[in-house]
């Protein structure tokens, strides 16, 4: 498979696999690390595509595991200390969000919410994926995905509420 | 009437039980200006998850720059080689040559050795002559 064949099966979807990563490392720089040794790791074993019936999925998984496999290492422990000491002004978009206060709190909230939680909402209410989709990526059952998904959207309404109660801002 | 349908769909919304053609009505109500007062807590939710959306990996993939990479590599690797089988060859002949003539010698050395041992089993025939010389003297 030639660069420019890969780029565009790889193209389409590549934004999910940094959105999913930025979801859980929550620093920009390591999710668009974690994107591109994922995407490097898909160019390396590119020959046998054709094997894989939905590259998309496949990708995502991998992403996904990588993802958590960071965070459990100490490593990632470190890298999200020294993170957190920078601003990220970067982003252009960073800064729209930060603008919009209150779109930040939903940010943060997210955070706060236990990994499986965090993707479920984020492969849902995000990237608008049906449960089979997000059952065959996080290998849940479509209760058990209906679940956390609730649970997952309580917790943002009513930590979102508190803070409007509150007026923290 | 519409405003029931929203607060029935954010209740189903909460369960978990919307259909994507569902949650992307709640996403597209909360997305514009008019927005209920008491429902203005939950736009913030759906506007970022529109926002989140909008978010692209934009970093470049170091792909071209690997290939050459391999390239180089590989022809450094093939010149490596090359170089190693050549020296090697030569050296290898230089030893072969230097068996073959240890090999040569002591084979030469055994020949020089025979040959020694022979002549001084002629040098008996002296003996022959010695006696042939007294019968001629005494004669």
């Amino acid at each position: 498979m030639k660069q420019s064949e890969f780029l565009n099966v790889v193209m389409p979807f590549k934004d999910k696999l940094y959105r999913l990563a930025k979801r859980l490392l929550v620093s920009r720089e390591e999710a668009e690390d974690a994107t591109q040794e994922i995407l490097m790791k898909l160019w390396s074993k590119n020959e046998n595509f054709e094997k894989y019936k939905n590259v998309e999925a496949f990708a995502m998984t991998m992403t996904k595991n990588f993802c958590l496999d960071r965070l459990k290492s100490k490593q990632a422990g470190n890298l999200k200390l020294v993170h957190s000491n920078y601003g990220d002004n970067a982003s252009s978009l960073q800064k729209q969000v930060e603008a919009k206060d209150s779109l930040s709190w939903v940010e943060r909230i997210m955070e706060e919410l236990p990994e499986q939680q965090k993707m479920v909402l984020q492969l849902r209410d995000v990237e608008e994926y049906d449960y089979d989709e997000i059952g065959e990526l996080l290998n849940m059952k479509p209760t058990a995905i209906r679940v956390a998904l609730s649970r997952a959207r309580k917790t943002v309404r009513e930590k979102l509420m508190q803070k409007h109660s509150y007026g923290i801002g | 009437m519409e405003l029931d349908r929203i607060e029935r769909l954010l209740e189903k919304y909460l369960e978990a039980s919307t259909s994507i053609a569902e949650e992307k009505e709640l996403r597209a109500y909360f997305s514009q200006e008019s927005v209920a007062s008491h429902l203005k807590q939950y736009a913030p939710m759906f506007q970022y998850f529109s926002l989140a959306k909008e978010e692209r990996y934009t970093k470049e993939l170091p792909l071209k720059k690997r290939s050459i990479n391999y390239k180089w590599l590989s022809i450094a690797a093939m010149a490596v080689l090359l170089f190693g089988i050549y020296f090697g060859k030569g050296y290898q002949e230089k030893k072969e040559a230097e068996y073959a003539y240890n090999e040569t010698k002591k084979a030469l050395t055994l020949l020089a050795d025979n040959f020694n041992k022979g002549t001084e089993k002629v040098a008996y025939l002296n003996e022959f002559e010695n006696a042939k010389q007294k019968i001629y003297n005494k004669n």
